[in-house]
């Protein structure tokens, strides 16, 4: 059994990364995610790999579009405004069908906003984010020990899927340490990628890494393909947790958010209210079967978020009407207390739940 | 019979896109010779830029990855970080790398990565339709500056092999031009030393042709070497900038 070791969130997603098998990393310093670029200066050439930091976050994410290109397991992190800037790369990335790894460890906005932890980049994360119709997978961890099964998770499903896939993590997650359990299984040996360009040696023909494609129909075919690969992933790639099935009032909350309302379900249960919880681990694509199977017997849905409000818009989109779906969130890195969540959930018990 | 001149392998038999008087082909084709006569075409990835060269990865017949405009040094570093055996070269145009650009192509520059850039300078934005480059000269006329670009109001252009060769990582970069015979065997010279810097492992590589854009500048192929040769290269220098183990010159 591997040792427990007490980390810091950025540290052990850049460990994790390692050990997935990730050798180059490009990134540049945004608050909070510094300690992430910090980890990987140190240990990326203890293992042979590379520890670039960039001359902007532009330039990051393109560095991961060429390693990623050459076949390598490559990474990139930042914080908000930086992914802002990663966008244009990450949709090259999807065009392109060339896997990569990156980190949003999400901060208050918009614009230069705060430091502090938010979940207001959702919507960019699941919604593409840069120009084009394309689709990143999404994952929300909710502890540190998860964010590190996350991360190595990601670089097989972006090497799967030939696709960038996002860790959407916040200031809180990356800031706070707790114990981790790094899985004892040795890093993945490398698949072949018989697609990537490292020459053409042993293979004859050249390999062409591109997003452009000139004429419309060709483009169109392009994307007819991409949006099939999008369903495989909504059919195969779905994760969730589900608390108490048998309750009747639901809490929907991913990452930090998902953390206060445990606490949350613990104060209610004790009043003898049946609350449970949708937490989402994928928030692309987003668990609609995990709403299917509570959203009969539920008596409303209550999205918890930091942010105004923008998975509340999937939750309302997977109950399509059947059941009232309510939110309560904060924003600009201020976090929900456990009270004020409890407070919103009452109202909604007593029949006072406002505003849909 | 004996064969003395065919297409170089590291060229595709596609026919090129290019203008008439464009000299994106010859340009193409020096680079496929030195490739071919350094015997690197499979370790070779090349990468496109964003303009008119854009399809060039239908061009060479060595691996080739389409970047983002500017972003090809970048693009580039990622290869040869990952894959540091391999022969990484950019092909890029003005508005591409002296402008969205600049920061990657500096950037990559001073870090010295093992990588070559053809710099491809017609002193216009092609693709888009000739408006005003960073190397627009003074007094030209572009779609942006219809009464000539004026100094005091647009900014003077840019001369990037000076720049460039001012910083510790570069070690090999030459300004050459392809309006004449004895020019494209200059620049051949050039872009074959440049390679071979990047093959023994010695810096950063770059070489600037001065080109000609016949159908933006609106002249026939003819007048528009004439005015590279009476306009561009009063103004862009040619000569080497840096040599490995020379500062700059």
């Amino acid at each position: 059994m591997a040792e427990l070791v007490l980390m810091k969130g950025n540290e052990a997603i850049a460990e994790a990364a390692i050990r997935a098998g990730c050798r180059f990393y490009a990134g540049y310093p945004i608050t909070p995610q510094n300690e992430l670029c910090e980890y990987m200066a140190r240990r990326m050439p203890e293992v042979g790999g590379t520890f670039i930091q960039s001359e902007s976050e532009i330039a990051a994410i393109n560095m991961v579009y060429g390693a990623g290109s050459a076949g390598a397991r490559a990474m990139t992190s930042s914080s908000s405004p930086g992914i802002s800037l990663k966008q244009e790369g990450i949709s090259y990335l999807a065009g392109a069908e060339v896997p990569g790894v990156i980190v949003n460890m999400v901060r208050g906005g918009p614009g230069l906003g705060s430091i502090q932890p938010a979940q207001s980049d959702y919507f960019q994360a699941t919604r593409g984010g840069g120009h084009g119709d394309y689709r990143t997978v999404v994952l929300g961890p909710g502890s540190i020990q998860e964010a590190v099964e996350l991360t190595m998770l990601a670089f097989d499903i972006a090497d799967r899927y030939r696709n960038p896939v996002v860790v959407l993590g916040d200031g809180m997650l990356g800031q706070m340490m707790e114990p981790v359990r790094f899985p004892d299984t040795p890093p993945p040996s490398p698949q072949p990628k018989p697609w990537a360009t490292t020459g053409t040696r042993g293979r004859g023909h050249p390999n062409i890494i591109n997003s452009l494609y000139i004429e419309a129909e060709a483009c169109e075919r392009h994307n007819q393909r991409l949006q099939e690969k999008y369903r495989r992933i909504e059919r195969e790639e779905v994760r969730y947790e589900l608390v108490d099935p048998e309750a009747e009032y639901f809490l929907v909350a991913y990452g930090t958010g998902s953390r206060i309302c445990r606490a949350v379900i613990a104060r209610a249960q004790a009043e003898g209210l049946r609350v449970g919880m949708v937490r989402p681990i994928t928030l692309w694509p987003f668990p609609q079967v995990a709403i299917e199977q509570v959203v009969e017997r539920a008596r409303a849905f209550l999205a918890v978020e930091m942010s105004a409000g923008q998975m509340v818009e999937d939750v309302r989109l997977a109950v399509a009407g059947r059941c009232p779906v309510y939110f309560f969130g904060r924003t600009g890195g201020a976090v929900p207390t456990p009270q004020e969540v409890m407070s919103r959930l009452k109202m909604i018990v007593e029949g006072r739940g406002g505003e849909l | 019979m004996q064969r003395i001149f065919t297409r170089p392998q590291a060229l595709t038999d596609v026919p090129f896109h290019y203008c008439p008087g464009c000299p994106h082909g010859i340009v193409h084709r020096l680079v496929a010779e030195c490739i071919d006569e350094l015997g690197v075409r499979e370790r070779t990835v090349g990468i496109a830029p964003v303009g008119c060269a854009v399809f060039a990865y239908n061009y060479f017949n060595c691996d080739m990855i389409q970047a983002a405009h500017g972003r090809a040094p970048a693009v580039a570093t990622g290869v040869k970080r990952a894959q540091p055996d391999a022969v990484v070269f950019t092909y890029q145009g003005d508005g591409d790398l002296a402008a969205i650009g600049t920061a990657e192509i500096i950037h990559a520059a001073t870090r010295g990565e093992r990588i070559t850039v053809v710099f491809i300078n017609n002193a216009i934005y092609g693709m888009t339709g000739g408006q005003m480059a960073p190397t627009t000269l003074v007094g030209q006329e572009t779609t942006t500056t219809p009464r000539g670009r004026d100094a005091s109001y647009h900014g003077h252009p840019v001369r990037v092999s000076e720049m460039l060769a001012l910083l510790d990582g570069t070690a090999y970069v030459a300004r050459v031009s392809v309006h004449g015979p004895g020019h494209v065997n200059r620049a051949k010279r050039a872009l074959r030393k440049a390679f071979e810097v990047q093959i023994h492992n010695l810096g950063f590589s770059l070489v600037e042709v001065v080109s000609a854009c016949p159908t933006n500048w609106g002249m026939t192929p003819v007048e528009a070497l004439r005015w590279v040769e009476q306009n561009m290269l009063p103004y862009y220098r040619l000569g080497e900038f840096k040599t490995p183990g020379q500062g700059e010159a």
